[in-house]
């Protein structure tokens, strides 16, 4: 398998995805750079307008046009930058090489067809499969996501299926032709806890048995935890905050990242008041001047109000988006 | 069950049965969606009780069913001493004043050609609780009590964002000075850094207003920090209960363990350790529920009598209940029993991730 010279499957560079609204120019992805090494789960954090998904989407050149368009960037995917490619290459890499799951499985399955159609069909297509090798290698793929009697349910329509079956349906189709980057965007926010639980081990499972790389994007820091090599934390279109998972978690270096972990429930801690971040998410069509997360931010200076804050290093591989980087991460030490 | 004087509320037997449209074809027999099938509960005056449970298992329905916003089908609820369940519709809407909810959706719970001042004034003139110059002050002050700026009186529900709405929803809901508060999935739609303020809104009214509440969600991290007591459901029944503290620490039911050990940690070094109990399968339709325990078609510990006996709510701690018949007080302890061997049930796997 290629991949560029260091290792790494897909490189992000200074993505810019804006849209065009009636409140002005909205710049949902702003610069945003990243990696996803061969084998690795990346995962991307943030709330509502952060840029998650639509940074996921530019990667799949799914975004709707107009009113939105990739300003600029590169995106390179085994080394050839999928931004230059033609439709049609994109389509050729979409589906077989590189794979989505949605938070609502409804959304990529077609109600009205049959599950048998729609597996058979992606394989049919990308691997040029005859009819009796596409309906093989569905059943196989259903049998491999845990869907008990995969033959019979092959001919059941979605509706058929629960929510959690859905889903797994959806992932089977995913990984049909063996893709080598999974994108997995909110896959268990609409289930509830135990099916999560079944889905995050199967995507675990899956991950080790084929070798793809996975870029799984969630608000909850909790499934990040236990399912990623490296996070990246995005407010307001940027990337805020980039580490190791380990070190994200137990020395963040970024204010914002600090103020969510902090304010998530610790089941071990007593009750009592929980820290709170003050204020809303961003509206992006109207950003402050200076640091975007300035007018929710505990420990803001003049300076964070008048600049853009710089990137800064704060070991090999763990970067904060702040003026006051290397203050937050010495905190974050002391306090650990 | 326990001392009645500190009773609040308390449930008894409490049924909502939704008859489905009967099957057209072999002249088919009526299907009956049990969505809360015998619930019995206490919430105690001045404290919060979460109800926890997948989706499906009737904890919103219950939610309802206290309110008569949904009609039991039977059973009691018991506000004071007065059965709910049994008043007048005239009646009840005199007792709707002690008693209110706040909704998931803040986006579909608050009418969108409404004014904020309008929607929080909308209670106090109903009930005829203060008018004209009275009723506004009394308005702006319930904004500025939810943290919200007087400025806002005139401005539309699409003006807001979703945790500003919930606001709203909550000053609505205070407008009547009420004693008691289904908070029905109050957190769920809306952004984690929200979610903690909205937390912590509720808690901060909850001591400076003496209130009550039921704390329906699904977030079993969220139901923890702000409970002092939980209460676990399953397919229409309560199927644990006992203080936050113990439940979360030593759960007793199979099904609790589950639930509990499925919640994702936000800590990689814990993640990385932790022994997860990874149920097999979904939960069973409402419609036809397994005979005996509910749970028994997914648990690891089912014996036959588990599909045959249906187990009852009982004290195996102290202060800490649970329905399973293979624990008791002198065997408390689920994973010293030995594992199911009902024939016919589906394997099951108790995954340890390393």
């Amino acid at each position: 398998m290629r991949t560029s010279a260091n290792g790494n499957l897909l490189e992000v560079k200074d993505l810019r995805t804006y849209f065009e609204t009636e409140d002005g120019v909205v710049k949902a992805v702003d610069g945003v750079s990243f990696e996803v090494r061969q084998g690795e789960t990346l995962g991307i954090v943030g709330e509502s307008g952060s840029g998650k998904s639509v940074a996921n989407l530019s990667l799949m050149r799914l975004i709707p046009e107009p009113p939105g368009k990739i300003v600029s960037g590169s995106i390179a995917f085994r080394g050839r930058d999928i931004l230059k490619l033609s439709p049609r290459e994109v389509r050729a890499i979409r589906g077989q090489q590189i794979a989505m799951i949605f938070q609502d499985p409804m959304t990529s399955l077609n109600p009205f067809m049959r599950i048998s159609r729609q597996l058979m069909e992606v394989t049919q297509l990308h691997l040029g499969h005859s009819k009796q090798q596409a309906r093989e290698h569905a059943i196989r793929m259903l049998e491999v996501v845990g869907i008990p009697d995969a033959e019979a349910r092959l001919e059941s329509y979605p509706h058929e299926f629960s929510g959690g079956m859905r889903q797994r349906v959806m992932i089977a189709m995913a990984l049909s032709c063996q893709p080598e980057l999974l994108i997995a965007d909110e896959p268990t926010t609409a289930l509830d806890v135990t099916i999560q639980a079944q889905i995050l081990e199967l995507i675990k499972r899956l991950k080790g048995e084929t070798g793809a790389s996975v870029i799984l994007v969630t608000h909850d820091l909790g499934v990040v935890a236990g399912m990623t090599d490296h996070i990246i934390v995005m407010y307001a279109g940027k990337v805020f905050e980039q580490a190791p998972t380990s070190e994200l978690f137990e020395q963040p270096g970024n204010p914002y990242t600090r103020g969510l972990l902090r304010s998530v429930p610790d089941p071990a801690a007593e009750q009592g008041k929980l820290y709170q971040i003050p204020g809303q998410p961003p509206d992006l069509a109207r950003l402050p001047s200076g640091c975007p997360f300035a007018p929710r931010c505990e420990r803001v200076q003049e300076i964070c109000r008048r600049e853009f804050p710089p990137f800064v290093q704060l070991t090999s591989e763990h970067y904060s988006l702040c003026h006051f980087a290397d203050e937050v991460y010495a905190e974050s030490q002391r306090a650990a | 069950m326990e001392n009645e004087a500190n009773n609040l509320i308390s449930i008894r037997d409490l049924k909502v049965h939704f008859p489905l449209a009967r099957s057209a074809w072999f002249g088919g027999s009526q299907s009956i969606v049990k969505a809360v099938d015998g619930a019995s509960l206490d919430i105690r005056a001045g404290e919060t009780l979460g109800l926890v449970g997948e989706s499906g298992c009737g904890k919103s329905t219950l939610g309802r069913a206290i309110l008569r916003l949904i009609e039991p089908t039977s059973g009691q609820v018991l506000f004071r001493g007065h059965d709910l369940a049994s008043l007048s519709n005239r009646a009840m809407r005199e007792h709707r004043r002690h008693l209110q909810i706040i909704f998931q959706d803040p986006y579909a719970s608050l009418n969108p050609r409404m004014t904020v001042g309008q929607i929080v004034g909308e209670p106090i003139e109903t009930f005829r609780l203060a008018g004209g110059e009275a009723k506004k002050k009394r308005v702006q002050e319930l904004l500025e009590m939810v943290g919200l700026s007087a400025r806002f009186l005139k401005r539309y529900p699409h003006e807001f964002s979703g945790g500003q709405r919930q606001r709203i929803g909550i000053a609505r809901a205070l407008a009547v000075d009420p004693d008691f508060i289904v908070a029905d999935e109050p957190i769920s739609a809306l952004d984690v850094s929200i979610q903690a303020q909205i937390m912590n809104l509720l808690d901060r009214l909850r001591r400076e207003k003496n209130l009550t509440y039921l704390f329906i969600s699904h977030d079993l991290r969220a139901v923890q920090h702000v409970s002092d007591r939980v209460a676990v459901m399953y397919l229409g029944k309560i199927v644990e209960l006992a203080e936050a503290k113990s439940i979360y620490a030593q759960p007793l039911m199979p099904y609790t363990k589950a639930l509990i050990s499925a919640v994702p940690v936000p800590d990689p070094k814990v993640e990385a350790r932790r022994r997860r109990i990874v149920l097999e399968g979904d939960v069973p339709s409402p419609i036809n529920p397994p005979r005996g325990c509910r749970f028994h078609t997914r648990c690891p510990y089912a014996i036959e009598s588990c599909s045959d006996v249906e187990p009852a709510l009982v004290q195996i701690k102290p202060n800490h209940f649970a329905a399973c018949i293979r624990i008791s007080p002198e065997q408390p302890d689920i994973e010293r029993v030995a594992p199911g061997d009902a024939p016919g049930l589906r394997a099951f796997s108790v995954a340890s991730i390393a």
